[in-house]
């Protein structure tokens, strides 16, 4: 007989979790003792609940295995909900154990208690509250079972203190079987065959792909699929590295900020393969316009609700992207005959890339585009990127040529400032010495700043890349093309000095503010200061914008390009 | 399109707000529901009265799905089936209204199955169209409280929802 504590430690070296990101309180005092007399799961203490789920969220980003986070009740449950949404815009799979209150004091406003189950209900793929001990391994166990399988998601397990006070047999089950959760893993054959044919008679084909490569783990198979058929790929930014940025018939990101080929091949294709896309509005934009162009759509998705959501697919097929792309491959086995005229096509992008749409203009200042041009030259372009959100996001994205799967740390579907420093944390916990770059900006990186603590007590080498234009740049966009330039509090006064607040934390500073400093300080930050988190402040052209760009609710073929201005 | 959308769910704590705030969170209107367990106590048979284009629908139904304790979902209205629905209503039943109300639920076939000096209760059976003819059929004014249970529904012949 052992604690419900000891139950949930050892639930966890069960599922082999390496390491818990969290923060200790009054209900998960028990599970911290616990935690103290045994060594194989590893306690990451955070400065702030949120940066804890973040890089669990991270670390799973980063390495395919389940993100694990522990927080306290009340408080600790409630700044994690910003972390559990923005994984589950994302389809990350996490759990996240919250202590409760003890059974009998639950729903009489107890010292830090909340509805954690009410809270986190909208934001997590599932929620347990755990009412017996004899439930806890079973119920943590189907947490891990439902978080990484189907479409994946964070999944919450509440835990009251006095379950984890209460002793019972322990028995890990090896696997649980759920009448109400059977995720669907292969495709349908019939629909599959039906897509290959449609693959084989299109003219002007785009493969758009998507996360959901990604979290299948299916890149490579993308990859020798697209090359067989010699169609143009573009990804969506939770894509980026789906398939090789650096190959030729790598068209670029599409969407909002994508390249005027990518919009376009996704707009004037006959035929479109989704893979793993959902068609969202910062992709396609104004569905009604992209409507107006005949075409075939293929989509696969694991989740049937984000098929013909937004797009009417004409050969929808439910699976897991790896299971059905290993079926096309069989059914395209030895040489694949596409449509002859496909080469007009290609003739029509490579027109379209002709615009050289992410040409950007030189100035005297530091531009950011620059600066990530040349952080892809420093790291070989083999970093980790996670980024926060805003300008700073889609210069990472548009300009780091990302070749593998998993190097782009993001947040993409809510769109959560704060995230790219404990994003870079989690990275480094699943991928020890890797080179891991933050991009942030000053707006956002103040929204997670005190994990500067947690890097240094975990000598975190992350270098921080602060693209700081004094300016919430993306609102201060917006503002400028569509608000005639009235500024509303875009404008960030009072800025710390981030060189000494980096050096008061134990770490490297580095202010940047000419265009020639920019490589050498880099160079400088990766190879003298290798082990060292570097924070670099690179003062950076405030008018900089982020172009080409589908303003909200126009159509994709709509674009503003930086020329046009 | 009206649509009456039968869901099987495991009988546990929290999964009628889990349905409940998947309608209210995507802005799919509910206009009844009514649930309860089934023959089997781990499961609880809900039904949602609920209008919408096919689009709509098609949503609504794979999003049900989507929910980990929900284990079957149907669109009862999608083919052959027969619904009901349950009001007590309350009227007032003084002088010569009180041989006029007996005769209306008579007509209408419902059963009183509470009497006062001064009021009946009225027990009425029928489609929810029945139910809303019956009330029109009244004087508003001797009307005083009526309780409906939201319609329930099951498919006809071999439809079956069942695990």
């Amino acid at each position: 007989m052992i604690s419900g504590a000891e139950i949930v430690i050892r639930c966890l070296q069960e599922e082999k979790v390496e390491y818990v990101f969290g923060y200790p309180g009054g209900s998960v005092l028990h599970i911290y003792d616990a935690l103290f007399k045994q060594e194989e799961v590893k306690h990451i203490l955070v400065r702030h609940e949120q940066a804890a789920v973040h890089a669990a969220d991270a670390y799973s980003r980063s390495s395919q295995k389940v993100g694990v986070a522990l927080v306290t009740s009340g408080p600790g449950v409630t700044n994690t909900v910003t972390g559990i949404a923005t994984a589950y815009s994302d389809s990350i799979p996490m759990v996240v154990l919250c202590g409760q209150v003890p059974t009998a004091y639950i729903g009489q406003d107890a010292f830090q208690e909340c509805d954690t189950v009410g809270i986190t209900r909208p934001c997590v793929k599932h929620n347990f509250l755990v009412k017996d001990v004899k439930d806890l391994a079973v119920t943590i166990k189907k947490a891990f079972h439902i978080a990484s399988t189907g479409r994946p998601g964070p999944v919450v397990v509440d835990i009251p203190k006095d379950i984890t006070a209460q002793v019972c047999e322990f028995d890990y089950p090896k696997t649980v079987q759920m009448r109400s959760y059977n995720p669907v893993v292969k495709g349908h054959l019939g629909q599959i065959k039906k897509a290959v044919q449609i693959l084989q008679e299109a003219k002007r084909p785009i493969i758009y792909a998507g996360g959901g490569v990604i979290l299948s783990e299916a890149a490579e198979k993308l990859t020798v699929l697209a090359r067989k058929l010699k169609f143009p790929v573009t990804n969506t930014l939770m894509g980026l590295g789906a398939y090789p940025a650096t190959d030729p018939q790598f068209v670029g990101m599409l969407g909002m900020h994508g390249t005027f080929e990518a919009n376009n091949a996704m707009h004037y294709a006959d035929v479109v393969f989704a893979v793993g896309a959902r068609f969202d509005d910062r992709v396609i934009g104004n569905p009604e316009h992209y409507g107006q162009e005949k075409r075939r759509v293929i989509h696969i998705d694991i989740d049937p609700s984000s098929i013909s959501k937004r797009v009417k697919v004409d050969v929808p097929i439910v699976g897991n992207v790896n299971e059905v792309l290993d079926e096309m491959l069989k059914l395209l086995d030895g040489d694949v005959v596409t449509d002859p005229d496909v080469a007009d096509w290609w003739k029509q992008i490579d027109q379209w890339r002709g615009r050289d749409s992410l040409a950007y203009r030189q100035s005297a200042h530091i531009m950011p585009q620059y600066v990530i041009e040349k952080l892809y030259e420093v790291t070989g372009g083999d970093a980790f990127v996670t980024s926060d959100v805003g300008q700073h996001q889609m210069f990472a994205a548009q300009y780091y040529k990302f070749d593998k799967p998993r190097r782009w740390i993001n947040s993409g579907g809510l769109g959560t400032m704060g995230v790219g420093l404990p994003y870079a944390m989690g990275v480094l916990f699943a991928n020890p010495g890797a080179q891991v770059a933050c991009v942030t900006g000053e707006g956002s990186i103040q929204m997670c700043i005190q994990e500067l603590s947690t890097c240094k007590q975990f000598e975190l080498p992350i270098k921080i890349i602060n693209l700081n234009n004094g300016m919430l740049g993306m609102v201060r966009q917006w503002q400028e093309m569509f608000y005639s330039k009235r500024y509303s509090q875009s404008y960030v006064t009072s800025l710390p000095d981030f060189v000494k607040l980096a050096e008061s934390y134990g770490h490297v500073g580095m202010r940047i503010e000419k265009p020639e400093d920019v490589e050498p300080a880099l160079r400088k930050a990766f190879t003298e200061h290798k082990n060292d988190l570097v924070f670099m402040d690179f003062i950076i052209d405030p008018g900089a914008n982020v172009f080409p760009m589908v303003a909200a609710g126009k159509g994709l073929t709509e674009m503003i390009l930086a020329e046009d201005l | 399109m009206r649509h009456i959308i039968s869901i099987l769910i495991e009988n546990e704590s929290g999964a009628l707000s889990r349905v409940a705030g998947l309608f209210s969170a995507r802005g799919y209107n509910i206009e009844s529901l009514t649930v309860a367990p089934t023959e089997d106590a781990s499961l609880s048979r809900m039904t949602i009265l609920t209008r919408g284009s096919d689009e709509v629908l098609e949503q609504i139904t794979k999003q049900l799905n989507k929910l980990v304790d929900v284990v079957k979902v149907v669109d009862l209205s999608e083919a052959a089936h027969t619904e009901r629905e349950l009001m007590l209503i309350k009227v007032r039943a003084t002088g010569k209204d009180r041989e006029e109300m007996k005769r209306m639920a008579d007509i209408f076939r419902g059963r009183i199955i509470d009497v006062t000096e001064s009021t009946y209760v009225i027990e009425l059976t029928g489609s929810s169209a029945k139910l809303d003819s019956f009330i029109a059929a009244l004087d508003a004014g001797l009307i005083l409280e009526t309780v409906r249970t939201g319609v329930c529904g099951i498919g006809r012949g071999d439809r079956i929802l069942k695990v």
